[in-house]
Order: structure tokens, then sequence, then C-alpha cells
């Protein structure tokens, strides 16, 4: 499983996709292929569709055409049984956590391995109790969600897309909401992950210093043409990108200087 | 400087074509002067504008509103507009308000649909909510399959939990209801029969009333008032917070995990609260007839045993699991296609009551003609 290459073999594969909601089309024609190992960014400005992006990517909005091939499996062709095997292997942190809230931090964590392992309870006990220290919450296994602050909830979340030893994670957001340093913990999480596990990740931000810090590749979306408009490492991006909406982007608007009054904002 | 002069506008020409506007003393929201008649002398066909702020004092977004409006009308009408005058921070707050033009689009356009359309759409809406609920049923009735067969995926603690929840813990509301509802039905019945001298038929009225309908009704409406929406609003809240996405991306369906202990949960209990709610009936008609009308106790007791019949109880227990399945389905549909936010959740919790509520009358109406046929 760990492939230590990056991108040398395609994990994921969007063809031609196209999402909407009923006759509003969100995003057109969005074509690009996430490599085993990759730390993959989806990046774009407020309202461009990047969470709505992750959705189909995880199965829970089917595109209105186009596909997304798993390997072989062409996810939204396959029957939802196939569509649930190929998401076993993969976990899903959400921007809020998304932690079941009548569970303690243990039983969120234990779920997935109750479901599809036939490991032992002491057994299981000891895989929670390990991966919650992964994240740095040891001790806080019998706390129950709402008694947690928001970045323990987040890394809680972490710990239950990482129970199963997924080979692709998805992010929806890592950082939004987390304090700087809390951000930063997070984000050599997810270094670690990649590089000793050969975990694909995947990531919706818009945090420049978490895109420029474990991006490996990544696609822009732009907001008005409502497609990807460059792809590509962020910071190759950075610095041979023509285009003007990509460049403002990274690079907060073309300076990095608080006056931002220039007669436009992003 | 006197740091509380009122605000003040004046306009003057100090050329021919060209006008100024003067503002002087301490602008804040609220106590800004009236600012229509400098939008008013503003038309008088000048070609430039500025401004003069020498004596202004101080100032927040009332000054920069009134001002924004007067140069906004400027360039309109083509006037040439010097900034100059004003404090370096106003004129770039004005900056900022004119650097991102309005959106196209953006502000929703009130166009009032004709009455037609209305109907219309809404009409045209009911298959849509028909299937979604058809669709809610029959993935209900798979996942009961599943049950049946040992194959559903849920935890058995959670339907432990959903039991002791919808059914002990609503004892004392049930208590309450059903001994209340039953000293009324004696008194109601006593006024009319005494007339008569039949007070004992007070005991058969309140048991055939309770033991055959009312007690199901009363309890179907309290777990719909209780259970209902706490099932519609805890199930609204986990799509809020992606909990349902969590599940569903993990591969358990929300329909066996949620629903279906939840609904297991109802169906199971409704009959016991039933059945403790007619027992309760009785004893507020016992209550009454005893002391109120002075019936002997014993004697109380016996016509009541005499009035009912088993098939009474029967009727009574299936009105009671079948508004235990509307109940539970109504919560856990609303719950679970509620929308994202807070004000959806209130909305879905409404409607889980209100349709609860309606679905226990018609069920009975339903069951009581059904019965008139059959002859029981």
């Amino acid at each position: 499983m760990s492939v230590q290459v990056t991108g040398s073999q395609p994990h994921i594969e969007v063809r031609g996709l196209t999402v909407s909601y009923g006759s509003f089309v969100l995003m057109r024609d969005l074509n690009f292929t996430i490599g085993r190992g990759e730390v993959f960014i989806i990046m774009g400005g407020s309202g461009c569709g990047k969470s709505t992006l992750l959705k189909v990517l995880v199965g829970l909005k089917r595109p209105s055409a186009g596909q997304v091939l798993y390997g072989p499996v062409s996810f939204w062709d396959v029957s939802p049984e196939e569509r649930d095997k190929v998401m076993r292997r993969a976990g899903i942190l959400y921007q809020s956590g998304a932690l079941w809230s009548s569970m303690t931090l243990a039983e969120n964590v234990a779920l997935p391995l109750e479901q599809y392992t036939k490991l032992k309870p002491a057994e299981i006990r000891d895989m929670v109790a390990y991966k919650m220290a992964l994240v740095g919450l040891a001790g806080f296994e019998d706390f129950y969600p709402s008694e947690i602050s928001g970045g323990m909830r987040k890394r809680a979340g972490l710990a239950r897309a990482m129970a199963l030893d997924p080979e692709i994670v998805f992010f929806d957001e890592p950082s939004a909401g987390l304090d700087p340093v809390s951000a930063k913990l997070l984000d050599d999480l997810i270094i670690e992950l990649s590089q000793n596990l050969g975990t694909t990740i995947v990531i919706v931000t818009h945090e420049l210093a978490s895109i420029f810090a474990i991006g490996t590749n990544s696609i822009y979306l732009d907001v008005e043409t409502r497609t990807m408009t460059a792809k590509g490492n962020p910071n190759e991006l950075l610095k041979s990108s023509t285009d003007p909406k990509v460049v403002r982007f990274l690079t907060r608007g073309g300076s990095d200087q608080p006056d931002g009054l220039k007669g436009e904002r992003i | 400087m006197n740091s509380h002069s009122p605000p003040s506008i004046s306009l003057d020409q100090p050329t021919p074509d060209r006008m100024r506007i003067t503002v002087g003393g301490r602008w804040s929201l609220g106590a800004s002067p009236d600012t229509a008649k400098a939008h008013a002398a503003l038309s008088a066909g000048c070609s430039a504008l500025d401004f003069s702020a020498e004596a202004l004092d101080e100032w927040d977004s009332s000054l920069v509103i009134f001002l924004l409006g007067v140069i906004r009308r400027a360039r309109q009408s083509n006037m040439e507009v010097d900034q100059s005058g004003l404090p370096a921070g106003l004129n770039r707050l004005i900056a900022l308000a004119f650097a991102v033009p309005e959106r196209e689009g953006a502000a929703r356009n009130a166009i009032r649909a004709s009455l037609l359309e209305r109907v219309g759409e809404a009409s045209l809406s009911i298959p849509r909510k028909l299937g979604d609920i058809l669709e809610f049923l029959g993935e209900a009735t798979i996942s009961l399959s599943r049950f049946l067969r040992g194959r559903a995926n849920f935890r058995w603690r959670d339907l432990l939990l959903m039991m002791q929840q919808t059914g002990a813990s609503a004892l004392p509301i049930v208590t309450l209801i059903s001994l209340l509802l039953g000293l009324i039905l004696a008194f109601v019945g006593a006024v009319q029969l005494r007339v008569f001298g039949a007070q004992i038929y007070v005991a058969s009225l309140v048991g055939i009333a309770m033991v055959r309908v009312m007690g199901a009704v009363m309890t179907g409406i309290a777990m719909a008032g209780r259970t209902g929406a706490s099932y519609a609003a805890v199930l609204g809240t986990m799509q809020v917070n992606e909990e349902v996405d969590a599940l569903v991306t993990l591969g358990v369906s929300p329909m066996d995990f949620l629903v279906l202990p939840r609904t297991l949960a109802l169906v199971l209990m409704m009959p016991l609260l039933t059945i403790y709610a007619n027992v309760m009936g009785i004893a507020g008609g016992y209550i009454v007839g005893v002391t109120v009308l002075g019936l002997n106790p014993m004697e109380y007791l016996m016509a009541t045993k005499a009035a009912l019949s088993l098939a009474n109880v029967w009727i009574g227990l299936i009105h009671s699991v079948v508004f235990g399945v509307v109940i539970a389905l109504s919560g856990c549909f609303f719950g679970m296609r509620c929308g994202r936010s807070s004000s959806a959740v209130g909305d879905a919790t409404t409607s889980a009551v209100v349709s609860g509520i309606i679905g226990i009358i018609v069920v009975t109406a339903l069951i009581t003609v059904m019965c008139e046929v059959i002859g029981v």
C-alpha cells in the first residue's frame, strides 16, 4: 500500500465532471487526476463549489455529467453497495468534525471498526486508544463531543476518519476555525499520514499557509467561469502561473500589505 | 472647536458652474441633519462638485452614507467630483464602498407571482412530495425486512435507550393526561346520566371510551408532541451537523441506524403506554364515580368489568400500534429531510408534530369506520 513515489499511479480520475443544483450549473468540465500518495488541494474562492466537489468525490452528491474513477471503478455508475465498498477504504474529516453527538469519542472511533472488522472488544479498545493518542487526545475517550473544544472535535474526527487505516483521506476545510498553532499541528499530522503510510490526501481549503506547506498537487476552481482554471503543484503555480486570478488568489490579492484598498478585492 | 456642535450641511456655489457642499459639526447615527434638501439642491445644473469639511468634528457611517448618495448622484448626472476637501479616512471608506460593484443579479427581484401561478406551482409540487414520502416509506419497509432477517445494521443499545426515553420517561405525562381525561369523561357523562338516575352507566361510559379509543388517542397525541418532536429535532440537528453524511459515507444506512430503532421503540412502547393510560383513565372515572356520584366502589368495578369486552381492548391496542408507526415515521421523515439551518430544524419539528396529530385523527377515523363495517 505504501507507494512512496508521489503521483506515480492515479488514485482518482475525474473526467468531464459537471455538478449542478437543479438547473444551476455549479461547475463544469472538470478533468484532473489525483495520484496515489499525493496531497491534493482543491482551492478557490468562497462559493466556487469546493465543498460540493468533495461531496461528489465521496458519494454524497450525484454529478449531472461526467465520471469519477476510483481505479477501474466508475464511482457513479455502479450500485450504492459498490460505492460503499469504495468508501470503506476512505476516511473523511468533515468541516465541523461531524462526530455523532450521542456517542462518546471512543464510541465514535470504534463504530467503523465494529462495522467492518472482526476485532474483539478488547482489541477495538486498544485500537481506539492508539488512534486517539495519534491525534493527541489520549485520555478523552469517554468525553462526549459537546464537552470538548472545536479543535479537539476536529482531531477526534480525524481519529475516526483514520480508524480503518484508509488509503485516502478527504479533508473539508481542515484549518477552518482552528487557531494557528492547532492548524499547524493538523498540517503536520497530514504530512505524517501522507509520508509514513502513503495515504492519499485530498484537501478542500483556501488557507494559503497550508496550501503551500503541504500541497503537492492542486486544482483551482474559478467562481466566475465555473470551472477549473489551473492545476499543478501550488508552489510551481505561484511561480509560473500566468492566470491573473490564480496569481491573485495565491498572493492574497497581489500584495501582503494589509491596506487592501487598491480598488479591487477578491 | 465645540465638540457638541450639531451636524450641519450647507450648499453654495463659489463659481456659477461649481457646487460646494460644506459639512460640519458632529455627525452620528440618529442625529444626522436633514439630507433630503441637499440631495434636491444637487440637481441644479452645475458641472462640478467639491467638498469642504473644515468644520467637521466627529463623524460616523451616517456621513459616509450621505456623501455616497451625493457622489453617486453627481456621477450619474456627469458632474466632475473633487473629493480632496474631505478627510483622508472618509475618502478611503467611500473608495471601499465603490470598490466592488454590486453583483448583477445578486439582489433578489421580488416579483410577486400571480395567484394562478402560485396555485399551479403548489399543485405541481404535490406529486414530488408524495413521491418523496413513498420513497421514505419504501426505504423504511426495506429496512424493516432487513431487521426481520436479522441483518439490519444498528446497535441494540440504541434501541433500549430509545425504549426507555419513549416509554418509561413518558409515564408521568401519560398518567396526568389519562387520569384527568377519565375524570372529565365521568363528569360530563354523569351530568347527562343523572337525569335518568343511571349514574352507574358512568362506569361503562368511561371504561369503553378509554379502552376502545380515547386511551390510545390521548397517548398518541402526547407522544406526537413529545417523541415525534424529539425525533425530528434530533435527526434534523444531525443533518445540520453532517452527522448523517458521516454515517452514509461510512456505508451505514441512516434508515437502519437511526430510523429503525426509533420506530421500533415507539411501536413497542405505544401499546404498553396505552394499557397504562386505560387503567389510569378508569381510575379517574372511579374517583368521580365513588366520591362525587356516591356509587359503591365494588359496584363501579363490576360495572366496568361487565361493560368491557376483549374486542374493545384489541381495538384500542391496534390503534396504538398504528399511531406508533405514524408518529415515529413522520418524526423521522421530517428530521431526515431537514435543511441545513437552525430554522429548518424548527420547521421539521413543527411539521412532524402537526402531521403526527393529523395522522392520529385520520387513522382513528379510518379504524372506526372499518370496525363499523365489520361490526365489532
